[in-house]
């Protein structure tokens, strides 16, 4: 008997070990990404000169690795697609969580799921076959193959994260405050807008910061529609010329680079820059979510 | 008009603009699926879903692309299920709440918001240059498992977390360990939560490009792969190469192939949905 115990003692240590090493892992792959990243990019820095790498040309056959043009792009496709998805985004939220009847609920949640679904190389075969086509006609453009094509399809695929946070952060509003309103002899629509959007600012907010950060990590679709063409912006008309990502840098000239050349480090680089920022993007939002939790605990008692 | 009538209106304006904007986010979505199906639909026949590509991938098959998907689904689900599934018990069950604890879940949160070309960085890094997997099935696998990691850790928490606490302080209160009262009580009851997380995360790893361009890809190779160390074609990049890549390829084969991707994600999404709604109708607490 005595043994038998001990045995199930050990066997429980094990297994409990064996959890918790695996609770562990996370921390230990985001270091691992981190390490190989900084490993792999870092040496660029001394390779190429910080001039050179803030210079506005890339071109890295003929040793220009200047990362604005990049960088600009990414900016520039990601405000445009976030100056889109945000208003549309959090209206729909507003419209699932406080207006929809039960119904168009039910309907419209599992399609946003699907939205949330649709693989990426899916979005840029319709923007590429379909969307570009479109645009150039109708806005007399050279080319369908600019940001702002980009811009449309990274709102579609920002849309659903945008859409669940803050319908979250709208639901987590106590359902008092609106009753208080509508109390007060206000409409639902005026509760929504000076009530209910209000408290749950924060929440909104993270969905949004949550959306960009989304749409400035997205790959396939934008190499297909944005004509790739590493151009600095810094114009608005540049919105309606085909531009280049620091994502689509990366996944369209990675293949082709030897290991451990200059350009092979560079696009490390730009992945160490993707990395931090997605970094803040999402360390600020759950730093955001956690201040709400405890202000709604603080409320509850 | 008086006042009231007027917040009326301006409440009915509001409400008509709000429905326009939801309208706005869905249609689209309808009218994407439904036009993929239109035009896919034709290209679809025996041959296309078990035939290898010919003639530079404009005729034959796909069943290489096909094949490579699904061996990459299984070989991400092999990694980060048990893997997922154990650090969702740790933190639901075993975890304190102290600096460790929320160190975990903001390293889960970063792992969710990383860019997929950047798992496809670290993949090549790691897996395929540094472990010396190649580009292979294997090395794709674990990127992606990497990938899928944090949907499962938290979709699998919350179902966890859903069975109520009693549950555990009966079966404590009964003589049980904390591992048996896991793995007979809790585990059990929160499966269907547990399931739908899996398909969902292996769901967007089945769809994803940017993390296999570097570590599984092959642009073409008309034979099905043998081994875990083999490179392989697979659906979502097949479908970036024909439409951005090879020129003079028909239509037909391109919204054909995103037609079996789509399906094949679709599919899986239905039947998490499927087991949740099930499991929601039967569960008696």
């Amino acid at each position: 008997m005595k043994i038998f115990i001990s045995q199930l003692f050990d066997k429980e240590r094990l297994i409990t070990r064996l959890i918790a090493s695996a609770g562990y892992s996370a921390i230990l792959f985001v270091l691992l990404i981190f390490y190989f990243l900084i490993s792999e990019g870092l040496p660029a820095l001394g390779e190429v000169s910080l001039h050179s790498l803030l210079g506005t040309r890339w071109y890295p056959i003929e040793e220009y690795y200047g990362l604005l043009p990049l960088i600009s792009g990414s900016l520039m496709v990601t405000l445009g697609a976030t100056a889109i998805a945000m208003p549309i985004g959090i209206g729909t939220a507003v419209f699932i969580a406080e207006v929809a009847p039960r119904w168009a609920r039910e309907i419209l949640k599992p399609l946003v799921e699907v939205l949330g679904g649709l693989p990426s190389v899916v979005l840029g075969l319709i923007g590429f076959l379909i969307l570009s086509p479109a645009l150039r006609v109708n806005l007399n453009l050279a080319t369908g193959l600019t940001a702002f094509t980009g811009s449309l399809l990274l709102a579609a695929i920002s849309i659903p994260t945008i859409i669940s946070v803050a319908e979250d952060a709208l639901d987590s509003v106590p359902r008092s405050y609106r009753d208080a309103a509508l109390a007060l002899g206000a409409t639902e629509w005026q509760t929504i807008w000076r009530v209910t959007l209000p408290a749950a600012r924060s929440g909104v907010l993270t969905a949004g910061m949550l959306g960009v950060g989304r749409a400035i990590g997205e790959t396939m679709t934008v190499m297909m529609v944005t004509g790739n063409a590493p151009v600095l912006a810094n114009s608005l008309r540049m919105l309606f010329m085909p531009a280049r990502t620091m994502t689509a840098t990366i996944a369209a000239e990675m293949g082709e680079v030897a290991r451990g050349s200059v350009h092979y480090h560079v696009l490390f680089l730009i992945g160490i820059g993707l990395f931090m920022i997605s970094l803040v993007v999402n360390v600020t939002a759950s730093a955001v979510v956690f201040r709400q939790r405890k202000r709604s605990e603080r409320i509850l008692s | 008009m008086n006042t009231s009538q007027q917040r009326n209106l301006i409440q009915k304006a509001g409400f008509g603009m709000l429905s326009v904007v939801a309208l706005l986010t869905v249609l689209p979505i309808v009218l994407v699926v439904g036009y993929i199906f239109y035009q896919g639909l034709p290209a679809i026949s025996f041959e296309f879903l078990t035939g290898l590509p010919r003639e530079g991938m404009r005729a034959g098959g796909i069943l290489p692309a096909i094949v490579g998907t699904i061996y990459l689904t299984i070989g991400t689900a092999i990694f980060s299920v048990p893997l997922g599934v154990a650090a969702a018990i740790y933190l639901s069950e075993y975890a304190q709440d102290n600096l460790l604890t929320r160190l975990i879940r903001l390293a889960i949160i970063n792992l969710a918001g990383i860019p997929s070309v950047v798992y496809g960085l670290f993949g090549l890094g790691l897996f395929v240059l540094f472990l010396n997997f190649g580009t292979s099935l294997l090395a794709g696998s674990l990127t992606l498992s990497i990938m899928t990691l944090p949907v499962i850790i938290s979709t699998a928490e919350e179902a966890l977390r859903a069975v109520p606490q009693s549950f555990r302080v009966v079966s404590i209160s009964l003589g049980a360990t904390r591992w048996q009262t896991i793995r007979r009580i809790v585990l059990p009851e929160s499966l269907p939560g547990i399931i739908t997380g899996v398909i969902l995360g292996l769901e967007r790893a089945a769809g994803e490009t940017a993390p296999i361009l570097f570590t599984v890809a092959a642009f073409f190779l008309p034979r099905l792969p043998d081994s875990p160390f083999d490179a392989s074609m697979a659906l979502p990049y097949h479908l970036f190469v024909i439409s951005t890549q090879v020129p003079g390829m028909p239509l037909k084969l391109q919204y054909g192939t995103a037609l079996v991707l789509l399906c094949f994600v679709l599919g899986m999404n239905l039947l998490a949905t499927t087991i949740r709604s099930r499991a929601r109708a039967k569960r008696q607490w």
